[in-house]
C-alpha cells in the first residue's frame, strides 16, 4: 500500500519534472521563432504601433504617478537618513542611483507586467479560446507574424522607454520633496548628482536592464497567452501566471545582471 | 482619423521616452563633464593616495578642471602614480604646481587639488608633477596623536 502510494509520488513528480522542461523548451523554441518574425513586424509596423499605444501610451498613466511617488519618497527618506551625517547634499546623488540603477528597471518592469503584460496574455488567451488564432491559420495568415510578433516587438520597444521616464520622473520627484520642500541646496542636488552618475556604469547598464527586463516580460506574457488552455478558466490562469512569472523572472534577472555589471567579489 | 490619434499618442510617448534618455544621459549623468574638448595628460607620483579612485575630479582654486584617468603602482619606488586628464583650455598651470590628495567634507570623496607654483614653464602633456602630498588617513592621525597624549602626560 506504502509502496504504491510512494510510486504514484514518484510518477507525479516525475511527470511536472517532465512537463516543466519540456514548456521551458517550448517556450525557447517559441522566443526563437518569434524574434525570426519580429521582422515582418517591421515592415508591418502599423500593426506594431497599435500595440505599442496598448502597452506604452496606456501604461504612462501608473508610471508617471508611481515614479514620482518612489523618489518623493526616496527624497524623503534619504533626506531623514543622510542629515544624520551631515550629508544631505548628497541627496541628489542617492535619489539617482538608486532609480538610474536599480529602481526604475525593476519597478518598471514590475509595473508593466502587471499592466500590459497580463493584458497581452488575456488577450491572446482569449482568442485562442474563442479560436480566432485557429480561423486566422485557417484563412493561411500565420498568428505568429500577425498577432503576436507585433505585440511582443512593442512591448519590447516600450518597455525602456518607460523605465527611462520613471526614473526621470522619480528625480524630479526627488527634486521636488528635497530641494523644494526639505531645503536641500539646488545646486548641490545637480552638481553632486552629475559627478557622482557615470553615464557608462549607471545610466547604461541601467539601459540594458530595462531592455533585458521587457524582452523577458513580453516573452513570457506573449507565451502564456499563446500556451493558454483555451477556456474561461485557462485564462485567467495563465493572466496570473504571466504575472507571477514576469516578477519572479524580472527580480531574479536583476541581482544577476547586476552581479555581471558591478561584480560579487 | 482613429488611426491617425493612435499613431500621434504613440509619437508623443516615443518622443517622451526619448527626452527622459536624453536628460538622463545630459542632466543626471557625468557624460557632458567626461567628455567635453580635448585634453592633456598630466602624472604625479604620491606617497599614499588611500581612497583615490579612478575618476575622481582634479581641482585648482575647488573648480573641477580635470578627472583621474588611472591609478597603478610604482614597485621601484614604492609609490602610486596617478595620471590625470585635464581639459586644455587649463593649459596655464606652472611646471612646479603641486598635487595633493584632498577629502571633500568628512566622509566625502577624495579627490585631487592642483595648487600652482611660481614657474614661468608650464605644465603640458606627459609632465610628471614633482611636489605632491599625501592622503590624509585617519588612523595614522589618530595614532600620532595618542602617541602625543601618551608622552605629554609622563610631564
Amino acid at each position: 500500500m506504502a509502496g504504491k502510494a510512494l510510486r504514484g509520488f514518484f510518477e507525479r513528480l516525475g511527470n511536472q519534472v517532465t512537463s516543466g522542461v519540456w514548456q521551458l523548451g517550448f517556450a525557447a523554441r517559441f522566443f526563437g521563432y518569434m524574434l525570426l518574425h519580429s521582422g515582418t513586424a517591421l515592415r508591418r509596423f502599423s500593426l506594431t504601433i497599435r500595440e505599442i499605444y496598448f502597452s506604452g501610451v496606456l501604461s504612462l498613466i501608473i508610471i508617471l504617478v508611481s515614479g514620482l511617488f518612489v523618489g518623493m519618497v526616496l527624497g524623503l527618506q534619504g533626506y531623514h537618513t543622510l542629515e544624520r551625517y551631515g550629508s544631505s547634499e548628497a541627496l541628489g546623488v542617492l535619489v539617482a542611483l538608486s532609480l538610474v540603477r536599480e529602481l526604475g528597471p525593476v519597478v518598471a518592469g514590475l509595473l508593466f507586467a502587471s499592466r500590459a503584460g497580463s493584458a497581452i496574455t488575456a488577450e491572446i488567451g482569449l482568442m485562442k479560446a474563442t479560436e480566432q488564432l485557429s480561423g486566422m491559420e485557417m484563412m493561411a495568415v500565420d498568428p505568429i507574424k500577425r498577432v503576436l510578433a507585433p505585440r511582443f516587438l512593442g512591448g519590447v520597444i516600450s518597455m525602456p522607454l518607460l523605465a527611462a521616464i520613471f526614473s526621470i520622473v522619480g528625480i524630479y520627484g526627488g527634486y521636488f520633496v528635497g530641494v523644494g520642500l526639505l531645503g536641500v541646496d539646488q545646486g548641490s542636488y545637480w552638481s553632486q548628482m552629475q559627478s557622482m552618475v557615470d553615464f557608462h556604469d549607471d545610466v547604461l547598464n541601467g539601459i540594458i536592464k530595462s531592455v533585458v527586463f521587457g524582452i523577458v516580460a513580453t516573452w513570457i506574457a506573449v507565451f502564456e497567452g499563446y500556451d493558454a488552455v483555451p477556456t474561461s478558466e485557462g485564462v485567467s490562469r495563465a493572466t496570473t501566471r504571466t504575472v507571477v512569472h514576469t516578477s519572479l523572472a524580472v527580480l531574479g534577472l536583476d541581482f544577476v545582471l547586476t552581479a555581471l555589471m558591478y561584480g560579487v567579489s | 482619423m482613429q488611426v491617425r490619434t493612435v499613431e500621434i499618442w504613440v509619437g508623443l510617448f516615443v518622443a517622451t521616452g526619448f527626452a527622459a534618455l536624453f536628460l538622463l544621459a545630459m542632466q543626471v549623468s557625468n557624460l557632458t563633464t567626461v567628455t567635453a574638448g580635448s585634453s592633456y595628460l598630466v602624472k604625479a607620483r604620491f606617497e599614499n593616495i588611500a581612497g583615490l579612485k579612478v575618476r575622481a575630479p582634479v581641482t585648482v582654486a575647488g573648480v573641477t578642471v580635470g578627472r583621474v584617468t588611472d591609478i597603478s603602482y610604482d614597485s621601484d619606488t614604492y609609490q602610486a602614480v596617478v595620471s590625470m586628464r585635464i581639459g586644455s583650455q587649463y593649459d596655464k598651470l606652472p611646471d612646479d604646481t603641486s598635487a595633493s590628495v584632498l577629502t571633500s567634507g568628512l566622509v566625502g570623496e577624495k579627490y585631487v587639488g592642483l595648487e600652482p607654483g611660481g614657474d614661468t614653464e608650464m605644465l603640458k602633456n606627459g609632465s610628471v608633477i614633482k611636489l605632491t602630498q599625501s592622503s590624509l588617513v585617519l588612523e595614522n592621525l589618530i595614532g600620532k596623536f595618542l602617541f602625543n597624549k601618551a608622552s605629554g602626560g609622563g610631564k
